[in-house]
């Protein structure tokens, strides 16, 4: 066993790397959940960014071309959400797991010629004398730039839902649509844009999976991201800045099992595997334990009745 | 006067199988206080979400200061200076005041400067609120505070009203009518709807009755009597309740020393509560919503287990027992909210029949459902109450508020119970209707049954209880006779005021 094998830097740079696609996935969905839906098919959105991502970028032979690609085929697949659950009056719940199964069929099946191919990179970004800095300069200034947008996201609409009406009113149509609807508010057409806001994000997490992280593309490989940012989504008692940190544990935790399991740790892998699941949801359930405030029309289908 | 503020001409909506309205007309005058009367589906509602711009109507017009006025929602119905307090109050929990009063404006200023500004309306009608505390923490008078504010910040010139004194003490009411007083000499006209006819008569100028859609007619409130009014809108005589004198008996249901925290996450937490019914006596708990009657039937029940001493039935200790245990021993509860709690909305009045009355009715038989007694035990309950539906076979949810409440009152009092606990009896239910309800109440004490109400309703209680006590924070006060109780100490026992000011005119 050889612990001296792990280097710290490399080791919180590459939990950031680890922790993005959950981090995008969970930030969008808090988006969705804010607005009172409750939308389970992230993964199935996730998977499909991911194809359409790969499949763009392999085509264009660009990444940036790859990511829009990732964010269009997310929204367009929780487009069909938004029919089914705010115009059909469907069953959220119901109506997120079919997305989930289809959107894993779907990109099965555009991604069978793609399998084996590597897709092009994107560049990380150099801030020159910044990023040859010690310590600072690998974990702040050495990643690829959607990792700064994740983070540039979850600040906004931290800004969003804490200072403006649009935030206030997204807050209002979740908490109560049938008051939000009485004042006068478009419950319906704010929780579509919610919707397609989160499926753009998980879309972009499921690429960055796709496109940075591993790269390349094998069927059903978010492995489940999208169920671990639903559970962090509740477990962050629906707060921004939680959801970043719960989502950092939890690649910080896959990092370091994976860095244990390369050192020959006497732990069976099995009990490192599973680490990051239990660890994040023991914190975020201690953290969460104060008065934890779901949106109070969550998950409940709105009919105007008039 | 010579100009109407408001014209109404021939107002008419109807949904499918029903004319919620045909053919309305009248005239609301500048700084007037005109209420609209009508019982339970007599097409108030519908009227005033067409003004405000909810409903669009079928036909016939509305007249603004001498313009056509046709909202197409109800943000154009605000910038035309019409405001609305609702009877279902139209706020968000999880959201302090400032935040639900912006929600309600069209160009909010800045929260800072907005939080100001409500302290300053506030202060001057004599409504003090803090604008940044969470509503659901609030009290349903401060609540109301807030609907009135976030009207009066746009400087309404009609302010509508749904049932607004329905959930206020008496001190909170005369607070709140010298607050419309105050508005309505400024100029600002108010469209009152109340079921309450001893306050129409007290603040209105003028009333339209409505009955099944279509206005029977109007009235000067304060030359009217009650009586007169009441009769208006059933359209026939009324039937007061009778309470013939009847003898108590042995103590039925003995709390004492009961605390218990609430399950709810805005719940009121009950604190060290005593109370004894006899048999025969019917016992009423009044107070303010929220303040622990939810929990209190919940206690009673059985969904809230208790230390088992802190509850006894006959003297025998219930407190762990689940509701069926307690059910069979006697003690039977019917809670406020219809659809959900005492009645399981999409199952037929056959299924819900069953539901409480499975044990008392043996209408279960190791383990099987006897239908056909089931079946039978719901036409009972139809009959006797008079509930108006089709047949046992339908939903709870096709009933209409009274007739559910006839069914969900009428099934625990044909069970024959002990101990009958009953939660806001009346709530939202008319006149007819209550009475008959009340009149069930009166006959079960007559047979010997001990009975507790719980109801925001005090005529109620003065009419039909024997004793009073008020639930204030969680807190039981000491049971008084009902009999030479007047409104003002009533209102004591009933916590005050809560830190109301009257405004200062």
């Amino acid at each position: 066993m050889d612990l001296s094998g792990i280097n710290p830097v490399l080791l919180i740079a590459s939990l950031m790397v680890a922790a993005t696609p959950l981090l995008l996935a969970a930030i969008g969905e808090l988006v969705v959940e804010k607005a009172g839906v409750l939308n389970l098919g992230v993964e199935g959105m996730m998977i499909t960014g991911a194809i359409s991502g790969f499949a763009v970028a392999v085509e264009t032979g660009s990444p940036w071309l790859g990511f829009l690609a990732a964010a269009a085929g997310g929204a367009l697949l929780s487009a069909l959400f938004a029919l089914l659950t705010q115009v059909a009056l469907a069953n959220h719940v119901a109506s997120g797991l079919a997305l989930t199964l289809f959107g894993l069929g779907l990109s099965a099946l555009i991604g069978q010629s793609y399998g084996g191919q590597k897709p092009p990179a994107m560049a990380k970004i150099d801030l020159g004398p910044l990023t040859d800095l010690p310590v600072v300069g690998p974990i702040l200034f050495g990643h690829d730039p959607i990792l700064y947008l994740g983070i540039a996201i979850v600040a906004a609409v931290w800004a969003l839902l804490k200072f403006t009406r649009l935030g206030l009113i997204l807050r209002a149509v979740g908490e109560n649509h049938e008051a939000a609807h009485a004042l006068g508010y478009k419950v319906v057409r704010i929780r579509v844009l919610a919707i397609l806001f989160g499926g753009a994000c998980a879309g972009l997490g499921g690429a960055y999976i796709s496109l940075i992280r591993v790269p390349q593309w094998t069927d059903g490989m978010t492995a489940g991201v999208g169920w671990i940012a639903l559970a962090l989504v509740v477990f962050a008692s629906w707060k921004p800045w939680r959801v970043l940190a719960g989502a950092y544990l939890f690649g910080g935790v896959t990092v370091l099992q994976l860095n244990l399991q390369a050192a020959g740790i006497a732990i069976p892998v099995e009990y490192l595997s599973m680490s990051p699941y239990v660890i994040t949801v023991i914190v975020l359930v201690i953290l969460s334990r104060d008065k934890s405030s779901a949106p109070g029309s969550l998950g409940r289908i709105f009919h105007a009745s008039s | 006067m010579s100009q109407p503020l408001l014209s109404l001409k021939g107002l008419t909506k109807a949904y499918p199988g029903v004319i919620a309205n045909n053919d309305i007309s009248f005239d609301i005058g500048a700084g007037e206080v005109h209420a609209l009367l009508g019982e339970n589906g007599a097409g108030k509602s519908t009227l005033v979400k067409m003004i405000y711009g909810l409903v669009k109507p079928d036909s016939g017009t509305m007249t603004l200061r001498g313009d056509a006025y046709a909202p197409a929602e109800p943000r154009a119905a605000r910038a035309d200076g019409i405001a609305m307090v609702f009877q279902h109050f139209s706020l968000f929990d999880a959201l302090n005041v400032a935040e639900n009063i912006a929600l309600g404006m069209e160009n909010p200023p800045p929260m800072r400067d907005l939080a100001s500004r409500i302290r300053e309306v506030s202060e001057t009608y004599g409504l003090p609120l803090d604008p940044f505390r969470t509503v659901g923490d609030l009290s349903a008078g401060e609540r109301q505070r807030v609907e009135i504010i976030r009207c009066l910040l746009q400087d309404p010139k009609l302010l509508i009203m749904d049932e607004p004194t329905s959930v206020l003490t008496p001190q909170e009411v005369e607070i709140l009518f010298k607050t419309l007083e105050k508005l309505r000499a400024e100029g600002t006209s108010i469209l009152y709807i109340s079921h309450k006819l001893e306050e129409i008569r007290r603040l209105c100028d003028t009333a339209t009755i409505l009955r099944l859609g279509q206005v029977v007619g109007g009235c000067i409130p304060r030359e009217t009597t009650a009586r007169d009014m009441a009769e208006m809108m059933v359209g026939s005589a009324l039937k007061t309740p009778e309470r013939s004198g009847r003898a108590l008996g042995e103590v039925a249901l003995d709390i004492s020393g009961l605390s218990v925290a609430s399950p709810a996450e805005f719940g009121t937490a009950l604190k060290n509560l005593h109370l004894t019914v006899r048999q025969g006596e019917i016992l009423g708990i009044g107070g303010v919503a929220g303040n622990g009657q939810e929990e209190l039937l919940g206690v009673l029940s059985g969904e809230i287990p208790t230390e088992a001493e802190a509850v006894k039935l006959a003297g025998q200790p219930v407190g762990r027992m689940g509701p069926t245990e307690r059910r069979t021993l006697g003690l039977l509860t019917a809670p406020e909210e219809r659809l959900g709690h005492a009645a399981a909305p999409d199952m037929s009045l056959t299924e819900n029949a069953l539901l409480t009355g499975a044990v008392r009715e043996k209408l279960e038989h190791r383990g099987f459902l006897r239908w056909g007694a089931a079946r039978a035990f719901a036409e009972k309950i139809i009959a006797e109450f008079d509930v108006r539906t089709p047949g046992p076979e339908n939903a709870a949810r096709s009933l209409s508020g009274g007739n559910l409440q006839k069914f969900v009152i009428g099934r625990e009092v044909l069970q024959d119970p002990d101990v009958l606990v009953v939660n806001q009896p009346t709530w939202g239910v008319d006149a007819a209707a209550a009475a008959a309800i009340r009149q069930a109440l009166l006959d079960l004490a007559a047979n010997g049954a001990a009975v507790i109400c719980i109801s925001q309703d005090l005529d109620e209680l003065m009419e039909i209880a024997d004793r009073f006590a008020a639930l204030n924070e969680g807190r039981l006060s000491e049971p008084r006779p009902t009999e030479g109780l007047s409104v003002d100490e009533i209102g004591l026992m009933m916590g005050g005021a809560h830190g109301m000011e009257v405004a200062n005119v």
